[in-house]
């Protein structure tokens, strides 16, 4: 049982990061907590790609060096991933880029960013 | 030369376009316009000559840098995405034609970034329809989505409230989606759909998979507005501009279900899929509640945009419905209903930005039948799109809701069959509502005899031919869906 835990130990830790995400977008009156909130949970995916990309063993990062032969593939991790996670952070700061964008036009036209008050002054309009 | 290289010209005219149009406004601002329009147009050119030359033959696959899959990223023009391509490029075009006295009247200024932020949307929708390779698939959905986010805060003054929700939602689902990516990368190690579909049954990991299975449909249904996930799109339809609502809403999440369409048919496979979760009952479920809840709520609206928004939702449940049956005959009347839906409710977008133009609103409310002397071409297209909606023969509309109810009596699904004939007089109940105060209800004639004389007051011409254009083709897409059923059936596989 014990290993389970500890032998999954950074599935767990992106799980939780997943959920503090989730939490924070589905709980926090405030748009920028929810924005916050977003952020985790895409950060939360980018570990889980990363973690996925492990080998164990003596497996380390491809990069050319002397000591290591390039014609065993055990000895270096999954590149693949952390590439594909490349293109995910870039689309993840350009999410951010819209969405603070967003709030400032949220701000400049209604003055505030809590989500309650939005709900009430959206209303009228 | 261009057979060959076919699939990457059509997506990259948009890309080349929304480069172009920011370099040509430096020197011609008000060149935007005419310039997207006529990449639109090219592209949809490009994409009515592939759907022409390539019906029937073998999927076109183009490897992007010469590599091969799984090594490299693939895109593949079969029957299918040559259809799709063709349905979203020839309504964004004529879409684009309409926009220019709208666009004029709703915001003045910025046009260089709207038109070069739509250029980019269509990439994306390209993209995400005809690429083979999953990742590749989540970076195209996000490109589209970011510039729909974009487009959307463009509008009416709770417009940014209603894209910042859309956006939240929307950036969740296509976490969701990479997340289940993630999982189905580690059994197979493959990104490849084709590849991926070739390696399932040799896997074991079944929990894995379903995870994936679950995590992507979620994803992606999002995307789609399936109910119950339809949350973020009624406020984003209403507030946006009319030129944003009219190419988001017959196009967005009709590439979204196309894409689960993709995804679950033709990568999982239905056999596949129902053999270790109910997928296909819970689509289908979910798509009949969806259906008739946004014909209640269409009903219940007294804005023209936002009824149309629900019925948007209800509309995306038959394409859902039609492919979760697992049958030929239901894949065509989905894809028929993708087709026939995006040309009406552009067309009925069209209306709703043409009587906002004259009039400053679309209150269903304040219709009146002074509107069928004022818009006699206006208020004729919607009839046709109106009539379409509800499933009249023989307009466009009536044909895929045919298939879908064959397809639902092939599967003895009775169900289905109630949903399907019950959510079409809900449609009448809201379109002859309107149809009602335009056209039947005439107290004036009463009172004094003879019609008071009322000037047309028709939307410029660039506005009212692409509307009654949309219409009349709703009358040629029925009248001729011989063939298309058959190049339909020819693309299913």
């Amino acid at each position: 049982m014990i290993d389970f835990f500890l032998g999954h130990y950074s599935y767990w830790l992106t799980t939780l990061l997943l959920c503090i995400g989730l939490y924070g977008i589905l709980f926090k009156r405030h748009l920028l907590k929810k924005m916050i909130g977003l952020s985790i949970l895409q950060t939360s995916i980018i570990i889980f790609y990363v973690s996925i990309a492990s080998k164990g063993g003596d497996a380390t990062v491809p990069v050319k060096a002397a000591h290591l032969p390039v014609d065993n593939p055990d000895l270096y991790i999954n590149p693949l991933p952390h590439t594909l996670m490349l293109t995910a952070i870039v689309v993840g700061v350009a999410t951010l880029g819209v969405a603070f964008s967003l709030l400032m036009a949220i701000w400049n036209r209604y003055q505030t960013l809590d989500e309650q008050e939005l709900l009430d002054k959206t209303q009228n309009d | 030369m261009i057979e060959s290289h076919l699939p990457v010209y059509i997506p990259f005219t948009f890309l080349a376009f929304s480069l172009v149009i920011p370099l040509l406004a430096i020197w011609k601002d008000d060149w935007s316009q005419p310039v997207a329009t006529a990449g639109a147009g090219g592209a949809a050119l490009l994409s009515l000559y592939g759907v022409l030359t390539h019906a029937g033959s073998e999927p076109l696959r183009y490897y992007f840098g010469g590599w091969p899959p799984p090594v490299g990223i693939e895109f593949v023009y079969d029957g299918l995405s040559a259809f799709m391509l063709a349905v979203v490029n020839i309504v964004t075009f004529l879409v684009l034609i309409h926009s220019r006295k709208i666009r004029l009247a709703e915001f003045a200024s910025k046009q260089m970034a709207f038109y070069s932020v739509v250029m980019l949307m269509m990439l994306g929708f390209n993209g995400m329809i005809l690429t083979g390779d999953l990742f590749n698939m989540f970076v195209f959905l996000e490109i589209a989505s970011l510039s729909g986010y974009a487009l959307i805060a463009i509008g009416g003054k709770p417009a940014p409230v209603a894209a910042f929700r859309y956006l939240i939602i929307g950036t969740v689902g296509g976490s969701l989606y990479l997340l289940g990516v993630g999982f189905l990368y580690n059994v197979t190690g493959t990104l490849n759909m084709k590849d991926v579909a070739d390696m399932l049954p040799l896997i074991a990991a079944e929990r894995s998979l379903v995870t994936a299975l679950i995590l992507m449909a979620v994803g992606i249904g999002i995307k789609s507005a399936l109910f119950p996930m339809h949350g973020w799109l009624p406020d984003s339809y209403t507030h946006a501009s009319s030129t944003s609502s009219a190419l988001i809403a017959p196009i967005g999440t009709k590439v979204a279900a196309y894409v689960l369409i993709r995804i679950l048919l033709f990568t999982f496979g239905l056999e596949q899929i129902n053999a270790v979760v109910p997928l296909t009952t819970i689509l289908g479920l979910l798509a009949c509640a969806g259906i008739l809840y946004g014909s209640i709520m269409a009903i219940a609206q007294f804005e023209l945009k936002r009824m149309l928004a629900y019925s948007s939702v209800a509309q995306i449940g038959y394409i859902i419905l039609g492919f979760s049956l697992g049958s030929v005959l239901g894949l065509i009347g989905a894809l028929l209903h993708v087709l026939n839906h995006a040309v009406m409710k552009a067309c009925l977008f069209m209306v709703a930005a043409n009587l906002r133009l004259q009039e400053g609103h679309s209150d269903i409310r304040r219709m009146d039948d002074s509107y069928r002397l004022k818009y006699p071409g206006t208020m004729a297209a919607f009839t046709l799109a109106a009539l379409s909606m509800i499933g009249l023969p023989p307009l466009a509309g009536f044909f895929s809701k045919w298939y879908l109810a064959l397809a639902v009596i092939e599967k003895s699904n009775w169900l289905f069959l109630v949903v399907l004939l019950v959510s079409s007089l809900l449609n009448a109940v809201y379109f002859f509502r309107i149809l009602e105060k335009v056209y039947l209800k005439n107290p004036k004639i009463q009172e004094t005899g003879a019609p008071p004389i009322t000037p047309r007051q028709e939307p410029p011409a660039s506005m009212l031919w692409p509307t009654l254009i949309l219409g009349v083709m709703l009358l040629a897409l029925g009248l001729g869906n011989v063939p298309i059923v058959n190049f339909l059936e020819g693309a299913a596989p």
